[in-house]
């Protein structure tokens, strides 16, 4: 085995040029380019986490301003929905303010016609009742002879009228 | 090599390349071998990729992507072993795992079809065991600049009663002092295992087809069918063994962190 029959004459050599060359790849590749290559997946994992994170604040910001305009377009809903029943409620009130009113001036003048009619009955039934007495005394002068005063007509008128 | 003669730890041998033979310092010769230069191929190929993935780009290509995933990993395995203080230890955890991984993957190449011979680094104890000690050195000047006298406390266990520290503690204690070798004769023994198993069963393949037909049939064929398997699995070993290392440092360092 060469590794035990040339340790001799060979260690000194190969312990020699081991530390040489793994000298060499330790300072220039381990110390000088590795945490280079290192620092440039870092940066590139900060950047990313950076960029996730400002995504993230982002969408927080866009889901309160939804919040925010929801919440005001809920306030102008209400709003609207208020000015409605207003104007609703005015509206009903002033129709109810003009039909009492109109009902009133009707009212004023069904009861004034309904007085007028009262009148011109009385009225007519006197007259019918003058033109009764009347033609009863003078029915009475013709056929009977008789003289028979106006209240006397009347009287008698008013009896028959008064039984139907 | 002789004809249909396969020597399996031949390709364990080192050699010193471009007649460096006599390169030493203080007495100790540092010949550059053909160990060193798959090490060096290994940091080159590592460099290349590393340095075409650091681009710095915000939106990564495909490359980056690749050397990110790595890196990631590797911050990965210390981040669940250790906790956010691991990320300290990622370029040495990164450099281990990487090396590791890359002259594993390198030793494996079939570059002997263009006539080189791929060396596997990591089939040296000289070379394990270093990175071993390495990642037990950490774990000691790490645990006793931290913790002081106090790192002691790791050898007992929380919830021992008094009278069985007496016990626990060598116990703790030799299991302590076993990690260095076991964390580097691992990766050693798996890489050289798999390499003599390969060379072992191509072998088969060469001398089973120059004997003729009959034993191409029943030795050469399937020795060679065997072999695209264990070509396979020796892939997914070098990954894992490289994967081991790194999370066993990961284990020691947490508990030189954490303290139980």
């Amino acid at each position: 085995m060469p590794q035990i029959a040339q340790l001799a004459t060979t260690y000194a050599s190969q312990v020699f040029w081991l530390l040489v060359f793994f000298g060499l790849i330790f300072f220039v590749i381990g110390r000088g380019m590795v945490p280079k290559v290192m620092a440039t997946v870092d940066q590139r994992d900060k950047q990313i986490a950076d960029d996730l994170s400002a995504a993230e604040a982002a969408r927080a910001a866009a889901d309160a301003e939804e919040e925010a305009w929801r919440v005001q377009e809920n306030k102008r809903r209400a709003e609207a929905q208020a000015l409605i029943a207003t104007a609703k409620a005015e509206a009903a009130s002033t129709t109810q303010a003009s039909l009492d009113v109109a009902s009133g001036k009707i009212e004023q003048t069904v009861s004034a016609a309904e007085a007028r009619i009262a009148t011109a009955r009385d009225a007519a039934l006197t007259e019918i009742e003058g033109v009764a007495a009347s033609a009863a005394q003078d029915i009475v002068s013709r056929l009977a002879g008789l003289s028979v005063s106006a209240e006397q007509a009347q009287g008698a008128v008013k009896g028959v009228l008064a039984n139907g | 090599m002789a004809e249909g003669k396969v020597d399996p730890v031949h390709q364990f041998t080192i050699e010193p390349l471009f007649g460096t033979d006599h390169w030493s310092i203080a007495g100790y010769n540092i010949a550059f071998t053909n160990s060193a230069l798959w090490m060096a191929i290994t940091a080159i190929v590592l460099l290349v990729f590393v340095g075409g993935g650091a681009k710095r780009q915000l939106v990564p290509g495909r490359w980056q992507m690749a050397v990110e995933g790595l890196t990631g990993f590797v911050d990965n395995l210390l981040k669940s072993n250790i906790g956010p203080a691991g990320r300290k230890y990622l370029p040495y955890v990164f450099s281990l795992f990487t090396f590791i991984l890359f002259a594993n993957l390198l030793g494996l190449l079939p570059l002997a079809l263009v006539g080189l011979h791929p060396f596997t680094a990591t089939s040296h104890f000289t070379v394990t065991g270093v990175l071993a000690i390495l990642s037990f050195s950490i774990v000691l000047i790490v645990g006793f600049a931290k913790h002081g006298l106090h790192f002691f406390s790791l050898f007992v266990p929380h919830g021992t009663p008094v009278l069985m520290i007496p016990i626990i503690f060598p116990i703790e204690l030799i299991s302590f002092m076993v990690r260095p070798f076991s964390l580097g004769l691992r990766l050693f023994v798996a890489m050289m295992a798999g390499h003599v198993l390969l060379e072992v069963l191509s072998g088969f393949v060469i001398s089973g087809t120059n004997a003729g037909a009959l034993t191409f049939g029943i030795a050469a064929l399937p020795s060679f069918l065997l072999m695209i398997g264990i070509c396979a699995l020796e892939l997914l070993v070098a990954g894992i063994q490289a994967y081991v290392f790194a999370l066993l440092t990961c284990v020691y360092l947490n508990d030189a962190e954490n303290l139980h």
